[in-house]
C-alpha cells in the first residue's frame, strides 16, 4: 500500500481479492480486466472472506490462482451445479462462477439453464470471446457467422455448422432469473458499466433475490489472430452487432436495489 | 429403536440423514427413485438441503460442490444414471473429497430393464471415470444391512477423503423387511481443514482442484491415492461367513446372488453336501486373502453373480488357478433362483472339477439351449 501525504491521492492500487501473481493470459486478453472488477467488487462489499468461486474449464481453468479467496474447480460445463452445491449447504457465502463461452453456452448448457431456472441464489460471470481459447481457438456455439476458427477455416457456416446463440437472452427468458445483462470491456466506459453490472449482480445475492449472470463480451487476440487493437476494434463493430449490450432480465426487486 | 417394516431405498435414505448427511442431490430412475422421493420430502422438513436435479450430471456435481465443503453428503441412481455420474467420481477422486454414492442396479447393457442386476460390478468397482482411482464399493445383502453400511460409508469416506458406493440393486432396493434404523446423529458442521467453505477469516484462502498440471506433481497425488488404497485394503476387508467351518467347497456371491446362494446352501447342507458361503461385504478392497486362504484348502468354489461373472475374474485373482472354479450367473435382470443354484451346488460336489479353462465358457455351454 503506497503511503501517502495531504498532497497525494491514492486512486489505483491491488485490489485485497485479487492475488499478487502474474496471470498465464495473453497478452491483450481481458480476463484480466474482467477479475479486477470483480476483485474491486468483492473488495468494496467486503466479501472477501466470505466467497466461494468456481472455476470452470477453459483459459479460466487457473482462476482460482489469480483471487485471493476460496475456489473450486469444475469439471467442463459443471460450474452452475457445483455452485449450488456449495450454495445449498453453505447459503450465506457469497458463490460465484467464472465460466467462458464453451464451457457454459456448449457442454454446460444444461447445468446453466437449470441453475437460472430454479433461481439458484449464485452469480454468473460469462466471458464470451466467440471461440474455445485455451484449446487454441476452435469454433464455440458464440462464433460469429462466417468467422474464421481451427474447426471453421472458411467461416463458421450456418448451413452446416449451426447458428450461435445469445445465452443471455435465452437464460433471460426463465422465471428464476433474476438479474442477466450483457456488457463489454472494449472500451473505459463499457468497463465501468460492466463493474457497475457485476457489483449489481453480487448485491443481488447478498439479498438473496435470486440467480444473477453478467456476460462480458471479451476479446481474444491470439486465437482471432488480431492485434489488440484490432481485437478491440472487431468486438466493438462485430461483436456488439450481434451480442447487443444491455439488461434483459432485471426483476422488480433487482431494479429497487440501491448501493 | 425398534424394528420397523422398510424398503430398502427408503431404509437407505433415512439411514443417511441418521448418519448426519447435510445435502442430497439426484434425478428419478426406477428402481432407486424411493430413495429420492424420500429425501426430497424429509431433507426440507429437517431444513436439510435436497436439489432434483436436471440429470446425473448436475445432480453428480452439486454433490462435488457439496462434497468440497467438507459436509455429508449423498446421491443415489441406477444403472443408465450411474455412468452418466463417472465424470463427477473420477474429478472427486482427483480432488480427494468424501461423499457417499448409491447405485440401485437394473439390467442392462444400454436401457435394458428395471429389473435387479449386478452387472454394474466392473464400472464401480474396477473404476468407470478416467484416472487411477477406486471408491470403496460396500455391497449389502438385506434392508438391515443397507441401512447400517449406509451409516457405515459415511466414516469411511470422511476417513479416507473417498466415495463410498453402496452397491445394492433393484431386488434389495424395493423389498420390504423387518430392520432397524439408527438413532438421529447430530450434524458436523465443523469444516475440515482441507475443505473449501468460504470462511476466510484469520486463514490463508483454500482451493480443491483435481488439476495438476505438472506431471510430476500429479504422479505426487496418483502416489497418494494408490498409498491410501493400500491401507484401505489392510483395514477395511469386511466379509461374512456362512457355513465354512468343516466346508469342502464354498459358493461365493455377493449382494442379492449372494442370498440366493444361501437358501441353496442350506439346502445343501440339509442334504449332507459340506458346502459354506462366502458373502463379500467389501467387494473393493475385495477380500482377496481370505479367497487365498480358501483356495489352499477347498475342493472347489463355485462363484454366482447377476452378471457374466464380472467378480469372478476377481475370484480367479486371487485364488491363482489352484482351486477348480465353476460360475453361474444370469444376467439382463433376471434374478437367480436358489433352486439353480442348488443344481450347481450338486454339479459341484459330484465333479469332476478342473482348473483348466475358463469357468465363464462352461458356464456358457452349460446355459445353451436353457435361454
Amino acid at each position: 500500500m503506497a503511503t501517502t501525504n495531504e498532497l497525494e491521492q491514492v486512486v489505483y492500487s491491488h485490489p485485497k481479492a485479487l492475488a499478487d501473481v502474474s496471470t498465464h493470459y495473453c497478452p491483450g486478453c481481458t480476463h484480466g480486466v474482467a477479475h479486477r472488477l470483480i476483485a474491486e467488487v468483492i473488495d468494496e462489499m467486503g466479501i472477501q472472506e466470505r466467497m466461494v468461486g468456481v472455476a470452470s474449464v477453459g483459459c479460466s481453468v487457473f482462476a482460482y490462482n489469480y483471487f485471493d479467496f476460496d475456489w473450486v474447480q469444475a469439471p467442463h460445463g459443471r460450474a452452475p451445479a457445483m455452485a449450488t452445491g456449495v450454495k445449498r449447504v453453505l447459503p450465506d457465502r457469497m458463490v460465484m462462477t467464472y465460466q467462458g463461452d464453451g464451457d457454459m453456452a456448449s457442454i454446460g448448457m444444461g447445468e446453466i439453464v437449470h441453475a437460472a431456472a430454479r433461481g439458484e441464489n449464485i452469480t454468473v460471470f460469462f466471458l464470451n470471446n466467440t471461440n474455445y481459447g485455451m484449446t487454441g481457438g476452435q469454433m464455440a456455439p458464440t462464433t460469429l457467422p462466417g468467422q474464421k476458427t481451427t474447426t471453421s477455416v472458411s467461416g463458421r457456416d450456418v448451413e452446416t455448422q449451426g447458428f450461435p446463440l445469445r445465452a443471455s437472452e435465452l437464460l433471460a427468458t426463465l422465471d428464476g432469473a433474476s438479474y442477466v445483462v450483457r456488457r463489454s470491456l472494449h472500451d473505459p466506459k463499457n468497463i465501468r458499466l460492466a463493474k457497475k453490472a457485476i457489483r449489481t449482480a453480487f448485491e443481488t445475492q447478498a439479498r438473496g433475490l435470486g440467480f444473477s449472470m453478467v456476460e462480458l463480451l471479451s476479446t481474444c487476440p491470439t486465437n482471432w489472430g488480431m492485434t489488440v487493437p484490432q481485437a478491440t476494434q472487431w468486438l466493438e463493430e462485430k461483436m456488439i452487432a450481434f451480442y447487443p449490450l444491455g439488461d434483459f432480465k432485471v426483476t422488480q426487486a433487482v431494479s429497487e436495489i440501491r448501493i | 429403536m425398534a424394528r420397523e417394516l422398510l424398503k430398502g431405498n427408503e431404509a437407505v435414505a433415512e439411514a443417511a440423514i441418521r448418519a448426519g448427511a447435510v445435502a442430497y442431490f439426484g434425478y428419478p430412475i426406477t428402481p432407486q427413485t424411493e430413495l429420492l422421493e424420500h429425501m426430497s420430502k424429509r431433507m426440507p422438513e429437517l431444513g436439510r438441503a435436497f436439489v432434483q436435479a436436471e440429470s446425473e450430471l448436475g445432480a453428480v456435481n452439486m454433490v462435488y460442490g457439496a462434497a468440497c465443503t467438507g459436509r455429508r453428503v449423498i446421491t443415489s441412481s441406477s444403472s443408465p444414471g450411474s455412468s452418466l455420474m463417472m465424470e463427477g467420481f473420477s474429478y472427486m477422486a482427483g480432488t480427494e473429497v468424501p461423499a457417499v454414492f448409491v447405485d440401485v442396479m437394473r439390467g442392462g447393457p444400454g436401457l435394458g430393464n428395471i429389473q435387479p442386476s449386478q452387472a454394474d460390478y466392473n464400472q464401480i468397482v474396477h473404476g468407470g471415470g478416467h484416472g487411477d482411482y477406486t471408491p470403496i464399493v460396500l455391497a449389502p445383502a438385506s434392508v438391515q444391512e443397507s441401512i447400517d453400511l449406509t451409516v457405515l460409508a459415511f466414516d469411511l469416506a470422511e476417513k479416507y477423503r473417498s466415495l463410498v458406493v453402496i452397491l445394492t440393486d433393484g431386488s434389495i432396493g424395493q423389498m420390504m423387511e423387518p430392520a432397524e434404523l439408527p438413532p438421529m446423529a447430530p450434524i458436523n458442521n465443523e469444516t475440515p481443514e482441507w475443505a473449501v467453505d468460504g470462511n476466510m477469516v484469520g486463514r490463508e484462502r483454500r482451493f480443491l482442484s483435481s488439476i495438476y498440471l505438472d506431471p510430476p506433481a500429479e504422479e505426487v497425488t496418483n502416489f497418494r491415492l494408490q498409498r491410501r488404497w493400500q491401507e484401505i485394503c489392510a483395514n477395511e476387508v469386511r466379509y461374512k461367513e456362512y457355513y465354512m467351518d468343516d466346508a469342502e467347497y464354498a459358493v461365493v456371491g455377493f449382494g442379492s446372488a449372494a442370498r440366493a446362494a444361501l437358501s441353496a446352501v442350506r439346502a445343501a447342507r440339509a442334504e449332507g453336501i459340506k458346502i459354506g458361503l462366502l458373502r463379500p461385504i467389501t467387494v473393493a478392497p475385495f477380500p482377496t486373502k481370505v479367497l487365498d486362504d480358501l483356495s489352499r484348502r477347498m475342493k472347489g468354489l463355485l462363484v454366482v453373480e447377476m452378471n457374466s461373472g464380472q467378480m469372478l475374474e476377481d475370484v480367479r485373482l486371487a485364488t491363482s488357478g489352484r482351486i477348480p472354479i465353476e460360475f453361474y450367473g444370469r444376467m439382463g435382470g433376471v434374478m437367480l433362483l436358489p433352486d439353480e443354484v442348488l443344481a450347481e451346488i450338486h454339479a459341484l460336489a459330484t465333479g469332476p472339477l478342473t482348473t483348466e479353462g475358463h469357468p465363464r465358457d462352461r458356464w456358457l455351454a452349460r446355459m445353451a439351449g436353457k435361454n
